[in-house]
């Protein structure tokens, strides 16, 4: 199974994810540099957080325009799973690919803790191994992770069931606590935390199991695991 | 921005002639203090540099330590006190671009930063809480930007730095054996300009921080731009993978001028550029800003023709400017031309060694009597008086500060921030483990046991995780050298790190001097910062969870030094009394002592035990593990003291160690075995933190309540004063 790790310039955590897909889940990952295309026969797309563009105007935004981001949009609509955590959340975002915005968070500071995220849709790409309602010991780590949507949308999202996580707790102060939305198919999915800094037990300092079925799903979704 | 009279006819003599304008710019950046370490060098030979891990390769700013297995690790310190002081969000950003550019021109990924961080009180101070706010917001978006964890540290307030600031940033690289660039030239070869534009920002600097601090001058501080700097990172090691650098420095303090005349010095080459080559910010800039200029992220790399085209598409690729400025030359000068007209032609081993200066020193008259105490004040309410402790800026826990640095990418950190030390995995399997301490309260009482205290506390806190000591790093800040009293106390405690050095064979692998860091009210108390790296061959010792009937064992001797401690200057306000004296007999057999019962696995969780004593180190065990514990202090082993002095005592090679019954017995034996003095001084339970002095109750607190006074004091304090 081959999957793709979109790289920007100022993406930081494309190394990590490269290193959970290959060493950890021992699937085929390859990193896409921004400028080039992406490959038919690819299996899944995974935009992997950091400082794209040092996060200048508004974190993501730049990076929207960049020449594969048409690819990513070509996959989104054939049903590819598409995977954005943390910046590349915010790129999913801002290239409308996904509901909503994300803002400075309440403190105004960068905040980097553990938290635990509620799954809150288990029938998406990237969430088919959870139970609903399961908790995910998770790091965040961001200064504008504050998921924003109007309350007309908060209501389509919630009907069409595009939450997929919520925090626990109230962290930052995103609308209704929400810290991951997927598309209507469930096929892209964005969210703020780090799943690739959870699933090794060695660095996870509660449980790293969870965190681990998000990448299992995927497995199960495009028939590694079955 | 000129040389010092003597130094003007010392050059004038060496080249023959009457410098030029840009000359004199050149030798001025080059001989400053910062640069060229003229006052502290001649001393600093006597630190032990050498060791059985340690790779010395010319022309490195970083040390370099052979972890095994093919891999090495590189570490650096620096400061940058004076831009700091003065516009503190880019001064702290623009310090951690350096040191990082530092640990790149090895040839190693930066993994780690670490940042020390001192600032007036801030309790009454406004000043200082901007300073400190701003540096911290600095360090955040800088390191987090680039990607490299920020990892640990220390905060320090302290009234000797009022108007002032203290940023030092260590970072730590990591890379194959192999990948190491090995500096060398060939004739013929390539000068090139790598990263961000050369502007007029930092003109200046590294003599701006040669004096003291009299002026805000802004536009010696640099603008930061982490973002340049992470696609600079990316490119050059990039340009590594493809063997594409002959060799490779970071243009920091002097700018152009220092990097070209040490890289030709340390390579014995000579080179020349033409300034026209160099991409500018602005177009009218005169030779003389050019080659002084400390704008940030930019690296000089030299190579060959042939490979300059593929280095060129490295460039284009990360969107970077890449000017070949110049190329080498073998006649040992520094030939600076624009266009056709020559404006400078040195010497490179002129411009690169400053005459090296034998300041006079002399003991400080302050020092004859500094030991004496005075009469305290009885303490009534020890309860109370905790909380008032444990709320104080300098005990309350640092997490407003690390919660704001991105210290989980990379996905190396084991052990998080706010432990006693930060572990990192490295790719052969084994574990790093790294630590700063310094402490100027009790390094003002006693510049020599002050210093060594720095160093044996860094070292505790790195075998708390199961490591062994395998390299320091000093960073030495002190006043205005040419004060013989100043002086001194630099002597002093150089003398003091270089004997704890070479009694534990722990080599000093880098470090930086930094002179003239005067307040308006004076000079700081002298402000060693010792950095610690450890290696775990197996697994970390990562501290498991306390639980009920848990015991509680203290290892080491507590003696009557509270000279300097947080107990006497916060409670107190004394300044004064005896420090902690090191010694180092018995610091290593209780540091060996402690890691061999982690290696065999006897205990749940270690902690050091220092500023603001036992009552400190507790109440943090309790308070992280959210778990009482009951302590007697007339257990504790050491000089007959009074209940205060127990409790507050800030005596060195102490740790507290918590582990089930069941394994007492098998610790006993080793520590007996070892004449290691220890007791087992209290149990864990419950929830509340309690320490009794012959059955009376001296200390009743409750673990939540303390917890959360200790967790959001200092955030409370910066946010709403």
């Amino acid at each position: 199974m081959k999957v793709g790790v979109v790289v920007f310039p100022g993406s930081n955590c494309d190394r990590d994810m490269y290193h959970v897909l290959s060493d950890v889940f021992n699937l085929d990952a390859q990193y896409y540099w921004h400028e080039k295309g992406l490959p038919k026969n690819i299996d899944a797309v995974i935009l992997p957080g950091g400082f794209s563009y040092g996060d200048r105007l508004r974190a993501g935004v730049i990076a929207a325009h960049s020449p594969i981001i048409k690819d990513v949009q070509k996959m989104a609509e054939k049903g590819i799973p598409i995977l954005g955590v943390c910046n590349g959340f915010q790129i999913l975002v801002e290239a409308g690919l996904l509901p909503g915005v994300l803002l400075k968070n309440e403190s105004l500071n960068f905040m980097c803790k553990w938290t635990n995220l509620i799954v809150e849709n288990n029938n998406t790409s990237f969430t088919n191994q959870f139970k609903l309602h399961d908790k995910i010991p998770i790091p965040i780590a961001n200064g504008e992770g504050r998921y924003y949507v109007d309350n007309n949308t908060l209501k389509k999202l919630k009907k069409k069931n595009q939450i997929v996580f919520r925090y626990e707790e109230m962290i930052n102060g995103s609308s209704d606590r929400i810290a991951g939305v997927c598309n209507e198919d469930g096929n892209v999915v964005g969210m703020m935390p780090h799943p690739e800094r959870a699933v090794e037990s060695e660095i996870n300092p509660i449980d790293n199991k969870p965190s681990s079925l998000i990448f299992e799903s995927l497995l199960t979704k495009t028939g590694v695991h079955n | 921005m000129s040389l010092e009279p003597q130094e003007l006819s010392e050059l004038r003599s060496k080249i023959g002639r009457d410098p030029t304008s840009t000359e004199l710019q050149i030798v001025a950046a080059e001989w400053s203090e910062h640069c060229s370490y003229k006052s502290s060098k001649k001393h600093l030979k006597m630190l032990p540099m050498t060791g059985p891990l340690v790779i010395k390769e010319k022309g490195y700013d970083s040390g370099v330590l052979d972890v095994g297995d093919g891999y090495v690790v590189t570490a650096h310190i620096e400061s940058h006190n004076h831009p700091s002081a003065v516009e503190p969000y880019g001064g702290a950003a623009t310090g951690v671009g350096g040191v990082i550019r530092d640990i790149l021109s090895a040839g190693t990924r930066p993994i780690a930063i670490f940042d020390g961080l001192r600032f007036g009180n801030i309790e009454n101070d406004q000043q200082a809480r901007w300073l400190f706010k701003n540096a911290v917001t600095g360090i955040a978006d800088y390191g987090n930007c680039l990607g490299i964890p920020t990892i640990g540290g220390e905060v320090e307030f302290d009234v000797c730095y009022q108007n002032y600031a203290l940023v030092d940033v260590a970072a730590i690289g990591f890379g194959k054996k192999e990948n190491l660039i090995k500096n060398h030239a060939k004739k013929g070869d390539l000068v090139i300009l790598l990263g961000g534009s050369t502007g007029r920002d930092g003109i200046g600097g590294s003599q701006f921080a040669s004096y003291s601090l009299e002026s805000e001058n802004r536009s010696a501080v640099q603008i930061p731009d982490p973002f340049i700097e992470k696609l600079i990172i990316e490119a050059t090691l990039e340009a590594r993978n493809q063997k594409l650098i002959h060799a490779m420095k970071d243009l920091g303090g002097g700018g152009l001028s220092c990097a070209i005349s040490e890289t030709a010095d340390a390579l014995d080459i000579g080179i020349e550029i033409d300034v026209e080559k160099v991409h500018t910010r602005e177009s009218d800039m005169h030779p003389d800003e050019i080659m002084v200029s400390e704008s940030q992220e930019r690296m000089l790399i030299v190579t060959s023709k042939t490979k300059l085209k593929k280095l060129q598409e490295i460039c284009k690729k990360f969107n970077i400017g890449c000017s070949v400025i110049g190329y080498v030359k073998f006649d040992n000068q520094m030939h600076i031309k624009k266009g056709k007209k020559t404006f400078a032609n040195l010497p490179t081993d002129v411009v690169a060694n400053a005459t090296l200066l034998d300041l006079p020193s002399k003991k400080p008259k302050y020092l004859e009597t500094i030991e004496n105490e005075r009469k305290l004040e009885p303490i009534t309410d020890y309860s109370k008086l905790m909380m008032k402790f444990l709320a104080s800026p300098n005990i309350a826990s640092k997490i407003w500060v690390y919660s704001q640095y991105d210290h989980e990418v990379g996905i190396r950190t084991v052990t998080k921030p706010g432990r006693d030390a930060s572990v990192l995995r490295l790719d052969n399997g084994k574990f790093l483990s790294a630590k700063i301490d310094g402490n100027p309260k009790h390094c003002y009482i006693n510049p020599r046991e002050g210093a060594i205290g720095c160093f044996e506390e860094a070292c505790r806190n790195v075998v708390c995780t199961g490591a062994k000591p395998i390299g320091m790093l000093d960073h030495l800040q002190f006043g205005n050298p040419k004060d013989p009293e100043i002086f001194w106390t630099f002597l002093e405690s150089l003398k003091g790190l270089t004997n704890f050095a070479k009694f534990f064979k722990i080599p000093c692998i880098g470090g930086k001097v930094s002179l003239y860091n005067e307040t308006p009210t004076g000079p700081i108390k002298p402000t060693p910062v010792i950095g610690v790296l450890g290696l775990i061959d197996k697994k970390p010792s990562i501290p498991q969870k306390i639980s009920d009937d848990d015991c509680l064992v203290i290892v080491g001797n507590t003696k009557d030094e509270l000279g300097g401690s947080e107990y006497f200057e916060y409670i107190h306000k004394f300044i004064g009394g005896k420090c902690p004296v090191v010694n180092f007999e018995d610091s290593k057999k209780n540091m060996f002592s402690v890691l061999k019962v982690i290696d065999d696995n006897l205990i749940k969780s270690v902690h050091d035990c220092s500023k603001g004593g036992i009552v400190v180190a507790v109440s943090e065990m309790c308070m992280t593990n959210q778990i009482g514990c009951k302590v007697s202090l007339d257990k504790v082993p050491g000089e007959k003291l009074t209940v205060d002095r127990i409790l507050f005592s800030e005596s060195h090679s102490r740790y507290l160690l918590a582990l089930e019954r069941k394994n007492l017995r098998k610790l006993e034996s080793i520590f007996k075995k070892n004449k290691v003095p220890f007791m087992e001084i209290g149990i864990f339970g419950g929830n509340k933190i309690q320490f009794i002095n012959s059955l009376k109750s001296i200390i009743d607190l409750r673990v939540d309540k303390a917890q959360k006074t200790w967790l959001n004091s200092l955030k409370d304090l910066v946010i709403h004063g």
